[in-house]
């Protein structure tokens, strides 16, 4: 046994896991230049075509098993490279001059990959899945493992230097016990899949791509350790965690609360409606973050009003009775959409155009889906009905027109049920929208003025009494259950014309990200024109701290307990309207305690942390909660931080 | 010899799955078919490497050629596909 003590890394993923190492076999060896063949040219050329064929089958059946568009695609592509004719044409040649298939093969990919990576973003960024493609070939002729993911055996534990958007394609949920990678940060590409996938994962360990193949390692993604060749009592430690994970999820208790009963609804992070399931079994009060960009992300343009409706509509069904947030669209930045591309080139995205800001450049599509959420409140409707006549929403396409009424069920909905906000007499998405992608009037006064008397009254007059109220009842619930969160909001204007656009639509739950520091620091202004706020602790702390997020150099910096992100959240939680985290701090049993203490209403995370999260609630009082966040916040370091709080929370109040 | 020059109007150029498809579309044909670009020598359009290689983005025009019975009919197809802002299938 080694006596080296735990090695350390970034916790991004919570949990104890204990298991065999297996390595992403990342690395096919160069065939030597010059390798060549004992002289039977059509034997070897038909050696290399047979190994290129069986990697387009494989990829092809990879294809079908992805779980997102992207993925398919990304496959689907690498598939036909494979089954290039160009490139068998060129390996033919190659091996005809009497190069050996292994070594032809990796020639005539060179040609290729040259082109590429000299190539614009999109094609230099198919240079890795053009080596995929090779590295399996040549793997093939060679008889070494092929790159990627073990594909079978026992569970494991996953090492890797870094893992790559199209490893986790083939991550078999049901095997992989746990994700630890030299590099990455808490919002790597392996850090959201470890989450998604619910298994502990240590990032950014020195180290972690070097471990022996099958060695035993015992993996603490809250603490962020990994000891190699584990003795037994560590070994029973993460037994007994992973039995008591077990039972947390068996048991399955009621709504999250404190030891003495205050409420703090647990809600789940989704991608999509496919995330629900797990949501559920874990026990999930409701939807706090439903990122939308998967429904964007891989498409050439943004999906119709009717196909995102259909979407979000099935995550308010899956949830009847309780609260369900959705994100607007957070393009840009490190998730470039062909349908919204960047005003002029960014030299640092993370700062630019992304979120609201790109939306406002694009209000089409900012408008499409407001009007496809506010569409989701509304049952679909059956297929025999006429479309037009029963569409709550079809007047908004239409300008109004004077003296006839133009104004939606959902509209009036949005009256009725929120007096403070009447809807606008030009209550129109294109001409709210228009106005945030004019960037409105700074001198307009920060609540507008609800429209005259006279306007309220003909807008009332004008109603058509006769208008079905069942319909309109049943969507109420939807309504005003679905909040709408918009992503990287700098202050109270960018939130004013965002909660204007929403209520035009009769959206009456407007929310706004509090994720950069002005947003945090002026946060009472933001809260007035909104009806929640939702802490994103991710960006806030990259934000506070001038951290890129992306940089595993700098994953130390990326700490939620940093006593500054606690004082901003402290802000935000005090500025008078609910406030919810969203962010991954929400999924650390500790730091959860610490956030209700600072005031916070609802915590949102990955489903599967969900049980731990509100094991750590039940078990401690909100006065504990209350002390364990000022303790927090009387340190002066993010680790003196967590070491304060977890005392705090220990001593019985 | 049936030559034509289109615009791409996919919105991600002719990458993604637009060039998937329009591979596919191609590798079925009997005859040989190629694609160009302004200036550059014409390529295999059965290629993914030789299309891709193209870097023929949204808005830009692009010459397909191909000789011989069902030549129009083949052009038809991939024009329809390059035609499309966002294409399915072909």
């Amino acid at each position: 046994m080694r006596d080296t003590g735990p090695l350390r890394g970034t916790g991004v993923s919570p949990g104890v896991a204990y298991g065999p190492v297996r390595r992403l076999s990342g690395t096919v060896p160069e065939p030597p230049a010059g390798a060549r063949h004992d002289g039977d040219g059509d034997a070897e050329t038909a050696l290399a075509l047979a190994a290129l064929e069986a990697v387009a089958s494989r990829l092809d059946a990879l294809s079908e098993r992805a779980a997102t568009a992207e993925g398919r695609d990304v496959l689907a592509a690498q598939s036909l490279m494979a089954r290039d004719p160009g490139l068998s044409d060129d390996v033919a040649a190659r091996v005809a001059l009497g190069l050996a298939a292994p070594r032809a093969v990796y020639e005539a990919c060179g040609v290729h990959r040259a082109v590429f990576a000299s190539g614009g973003a999109y094609l230099a960024a198919r240079v890795a899945d053009l080596d995929d493609v090779r590295d399996r070939a040549v793997a093939e002729l060679l008889g070494v493992a092929l790159p990627g993911p073990p594909e079978e055996g026992e569970p494991f534990v996953l090492a890797a230097r870094d893992l790559a958007p199209a490893d986790a394609v083939l991550l078999d949920p049901a095997r992989v016990l746990a994700l630890v990678t030299a590099e990455g940060g808490p919002t790597s590409h392996t850090a959201i899949v470890a989450r998604a996938l619910g298994v502990p994962a240590v990032v950014a360990l020195p180290g972690a791509d070097e471990l022996a193949e099958g060695i035993a390692v015992v993996v603490d993604g809250t603490a962020g350790t990994l000891v190699v060749d584990p003795p037994d009592a560590v070994v029973a430690a993460a037994r007994a965690w992973s039995d008591s994970r077990a039972r947390h999820v068996e048991a399955a208790p009621g709504p999250g609360a404190t030891a003495d009963g205050h409420r703090i609804p647990l809600l789940a992070n989704i991608a999509g409606p496919e995330d629900l399931p797990a949501a559920r079994e874990h026990g999930a009060e409701g939807v706090g973050l439903y990122r939308t960009e998967l429904l964007f992300l891989g498409r050439e343009e943004a999906p119709s009003e009717e196909e995102q409706a259909a979407a979000y509509r099935e995550v308010l069904e899956a949830f009847p009775d309780g609260e369900v947030v959705i994100r607007l669209l957070d393009g840009g930045a490190d998730k470039p959409l062909p349908f919204l591309p960047a005003p002029a080139p960014e030299g640092n995205p993370a700062l630019g155009e992304r979120g609201l800001r790109m939306l406002q450049h694009h209000p089409t599509v900012l408008a499409t889906q407001l009007r496809a959420l506010a569409r989701a409140c509304h049952p679909a409707p059956p297929s025999t009905e006429e479309p037009r006549q029963n569409d709550p929403l079809a007047k908004t396409h239409d300008p109004p027109h004077p003296g006839t009424s133009t104004v939606s069920p959902v509209t009036r909905l949005a009256e009725s049920q929120n007096p403070s906000h009447p809807a606008r007499p030009d209550a129109h998405p294109e001409v709210a929208v228009a106005r945030l992608a004019e960037g409105g009037d700074p001198s307009r006064p920060a609540r507008p003025d609800a429209p005259s008397e006279a306007g309220a009254a003909r807008l009332v007059g004008s109603r058509d009494s006769s208008s079905p109220a069942g319909s309109g009842a049943a969507s109420g619930a939807g309504v005003a259950r679905l909040g709408v969160l918009a992503p990287m909001v700098t202050g109270a204007q960018d939130a004013w014309e965002f909660a204007e656009a929403c209520r035009a639509v009769g959206l009456v739950r407007p929310g706004v990200m509090v994720e950069i520091p002005s947003a945090a620091l002026r946060a009472r202004d933001v809260a007035a024109q909104v009806e929640f706020l939702s802490v994103g602790t991710n960006d806030l702390v990259q934000y506070v701290c001038a951290a890129d997020r992306q940089s595993g150099a700098l994953a130390s910096l990326q700490d939620p307990w940093l006593p500054a992100v606690l004082d901003l959240v402290l802000l935000a939680a005090r500025a008078g309207v609910p406030c919810g985290v969203c962010g991954e701090a929400a999924a650390d049993p500790d730091l959860a305690c610490v956030l209700t203490g600072l005031g916070v209403t609802s915590l949102s995370m990955a489903p599967a942390a969900l049980p731990a999260v509100r094991a750590a609630l039940a078990a401690h009082t909100l006065a504990q909660c209350r002390a364990a966040a000022d303790a927090a916040r009387a340190a002066t370091t993010a680790t003196a931080a967590r070491k304060a709080a977890r005392k705090a929370l220990a001593t019985p109040r | 010899m049936t030559e034509r020059t289109v615009k791409v109007m996919s919105r991600a150029g002719l990458h993604a799955r637009p060039a998937a498809l329009f591979v596919q579309t191609a590798a079925r044909a009997s005859q040989d078919v190629t694609v160009s670009k302004r200036g550059k020598d014409p390529v295999n359009a059965k290629s993914i490497l030789a299309v891709l290689g193209l870097d023929a983005h949204h808005g830009e025009e692009i010459t397909l050629a191909a000789r011989g019975e069902g030549a129009d009919d083949l052009l038809d197809e991939l024009e329809h596909i390059l035609s499309q802002e966002e294409p399915q299938r072909a």
